[in-house]
């Protein structure tokens, strides 16, 4: 094997310049998919990570997922109901204390009750359609995606005594309020209550800052005349991927429809794995590329040492050996460049995370690029490339073990 | 003592469009230590007989054994093994592998058969080498060496397993008579004082006139004319 090691080398060596180039072939495609793997898992780390922050693990509305067995499906056995919605229940999350009761025996993790109502939120002739949420400001605190995000006032102020409200800062424009004015709020129910706004919050998703408003939990029950009411239960869990299973756990307790974030996110889950798909079938491309540099070089070598291949068979080598020689040959160059395209992968990785710019997006904000670093995507790369060099050294290897020895001796001679 | 080889009808056919015979039904048994000649005009079928008996081609029809081995149902890696243990070739062309020196050709048939360390193997080629004259030359490349050196090289190649059967394409073909003197000293050395089977093929009927036997072919087939000196 060490001798067949020798003699492969001998050859690769010998066509210094081709196989420098093939190495390098390989390099970069490695190297470049190294850094496209880190820069495409880092967003999607990233996006998650932003998910897990701003979205409730498991969600727990007043909505069921099937709607109550009918009165006519008990009668008749073939009966069958079609088109029928559950029933908006106005009375909001049954029994809420003995609900969370159960959940603080052994919830890993915390949560805020709320109620979440449709509104109406004027200013001086002007107004703008709101979520109006009530909220407990001690719990909400703790699952609330907008408290680190206020630029005016603060969260906690909710709570200071008199009627309070915090909205979005999109929502202050338009009404062209600001901090320290008191609007009304106006509940679907036609009730209006005036508050004062304590806080203005921006949290980089439209539709939050533009339509969300936040009161006491009490204020809002009066308001929407459902006293002691709940209708949305939000969830912080300790492991936040150790959500579907506890959102199960949930609703089959509790009967209420109980959404775990990844559910809530599953379309843009999906678009992860078709952008992974992509992603792989890019890097394949690539290997294939950098494998045509090694089949053309493993190929040019069969051709050159034709009548090398003729003496080691003449000599005692079977086709076995010379077929393992010119696929060591193909390996030893897409190892060689595999080595390189680490370093260069890790080199271009470094550079990516060390790319800062501005994002201009209502306030400035430096970010750097979101770079995952995973030896994985080190492993995989190498993977591809020393596959496809297998096969490109295959290829000619198998038709050079083939040559016939004496055809290319009586050419010598 | 049994035959080294037993060949038995052997007949080699190209299949072209129009069919060419190389070899005809030769039948011919050969002892160990025999030093023997194969002679014929050319294109007779000499190298294309030589490549049979070596196991480099194979026969269309015909038997052959070597060693008391029946080769017919040989696959590609025993036959290469046979020719590893058992064989070696010299062709008239040197064919050393021009990115090794003389002792580290030497060296790879024995490194392929795996039986001598590395220290020995590199002892055994240059003791070789040495017997051929070539002690000066250990380091030099073939491109280094002149055509009868890198013969000689070939020679102590073919010889690096110590093999029972040497098999000689015209070795002294591409040399001047002095070196083609000293080529077939070392062959008849090894039949005489090693006990080697050697067969040549010759166009040099005084040399052939030296040798135990003389195998004569025409258009494929044996002659008549064989003749024991
Ligand atoms: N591949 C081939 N296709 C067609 N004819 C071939 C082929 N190989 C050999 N021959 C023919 O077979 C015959 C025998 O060839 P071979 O090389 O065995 O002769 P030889 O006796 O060694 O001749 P020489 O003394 O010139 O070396 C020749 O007539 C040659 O032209
Ligand atoms: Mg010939």
């Amino acid at each position: 094997m060490r001798l067949i090691l020798d003699i492969a080398l001998t050859h690769i060596v010998g066509r210094g310049r081709q196989t420098f180039v093939a190495v390098i072939g390989v390099a970069v495609g490695v190297g470049f998919s190294i850094a496209m793997a880190a820069l495409m898992q880092g967003g999607q780390d990233d996006f998650v990570e932003q998910l897990i922050d701003t979205m409730p693990h498991v969600q727990i509305t007043d909505e069921r997922r099937t709607s109550k067995r009918q009165p006519a499906e008990d009668r008749f056995a073939a009966a069958q109901i079609s088109g029928l919605r559950p029933p908006d229940d106005r009375r909001g999350i049954i029994n809420p204390t003995a609900a969370m009761a159960w959940l603080d025996a052994w919830l890993p993790g915390r949560y805020s009750a709320s109620l979440r109502t449709q509104g109406v939120v004027r200013y001086v002739g002007r107004e703008a359609g709101a979520s109006i949420v009530g909220v407990d400001p001690a719990t909400e605190r703790a699952v609330s995606p907008i408290v680190g995000d206020f630029v005016a006032g603060s969260f906690i102020a909710l709570g200071a005594g008199g009627n309070n409200i915090v909205m979005g800062d999109r929502m202050a424009d338009k009404l062209g309020a600001g901090l320290g004015d008191t609007v009304s709020a106006v509940s679907s129910t036609g009730l209006s209550r005036a508050f004062r706004i304590v806080g203005l919050f921006h949290t980089g998703t439209t539709a939050r800052d533009e339509g969300e408003a936040y009161i006491l939990l009490k204020n809002a029950q009066i308001l929407s005349e459902r006293a002691n009411a709940i209708n949305d239960i939000r969830v912080k869990l300790d492991d936040p991927f150790s959500s579907p299973p506890i959102a199960r756990r949930i609703e089959a307790e509790l009967g209420y429809k109980a959404v775990a974030w990844q559910e809530a996110s599953e379309g843009i889950m999906e678009a992860f794995v078709v952008r992974n798909v992509i992603m792989y079938t890019v890097v394949a491309a690539i290997m294939l590329v950098a494998g045509f540099g090694i089949f053309n070089i493993v190929s040019t070598i069969t051709h050159e040492k034709a009548r090398d291949i003729a003496i080691m068979k003449s000599l005692g080598f079977s086709q076995n050996d010379m077929q393992r020689m010119f696929v060591i040959e193909g390996l030893a160059i897409g190892g060689a460049g595999s080595a390189l395209g680490w370093a260069l992968g890790f080199a271009l990785t470094t550079a990516l995370a060390s790319v800062r710019f501005e994002l201009d997006a209502g306030g400035q904000e430096i970010t750097n690029l979101p770079i995952a670093w995973s030896g994985l995507h080190y492993a995989i790369a190498s993977v591809f490339a020393l596959g496809s060099a297998a096969v490109a050294g295959y290829l000619p290897a198998r038709r050079a073990a083939r040559l016939n020895p004496v055809d290319i001796i009586r050419g010598a001679s | 003592m049994s035959a080294l080889i037993e060949a038995d009808g052997l007949t080699r056919i190209l299949p072209e469009t129009v069919p060419v015979t190389l070899v005809k039904d030769v039948s011919l048994s050969i002892d160990p230590g025999e030093f023997v000649a194969i002679t014929g005009p050319s294109g007779s079928g000499k190298s294309s007989l030589l490549y049979l008996l070596g196991l480099l081609d194979l026969p269309t029809s015909g038997r052959l054994s070597v060693d008391g081995r029946d080769c017919g149902d040989m696959d590609e890696a025993a036959r290469a093994r046979l020719r590893l243990d058992k064989m070696g070739f010299v062709f008239q062309f040197h064919f050393l592998l021009p990115e090794f020196s003389a002792r580290d050709n030497i060296a790879i048939p024995m490194r392929k058969l795996g039986r001598l360390s590395r220290g020995e193997i590199n002892d055994r080629a240059e003791a070789l080498l040495a017997s051929l004259g070539l002690e000066d030359h250990v380091h030099k490349k073939p491109f280094q060496l002149s055509g009868g050196q890198r013969q000689r090289v070939a020679v102590a190649r073919s010889l690096a397993n110590d093999p029972a059967l040497l098999l000689a394409d015209e070795p002294t073909g591409s040399l001047d008579s002095k070196s083609s003197e000293q080529v077939f000293s070392i062959l008849r050395a090894l039949v005489r004082e090693q006990g080697k089977t050697v067969l040549v093929v010759t166009h040099d009927m005084e040399m052939a006139g030296r040798m135990d036997r003389r195998i004569h072919l025409v258009d494929g087939m044996l002659a008549d004319a064989e003749a024991t000196v």
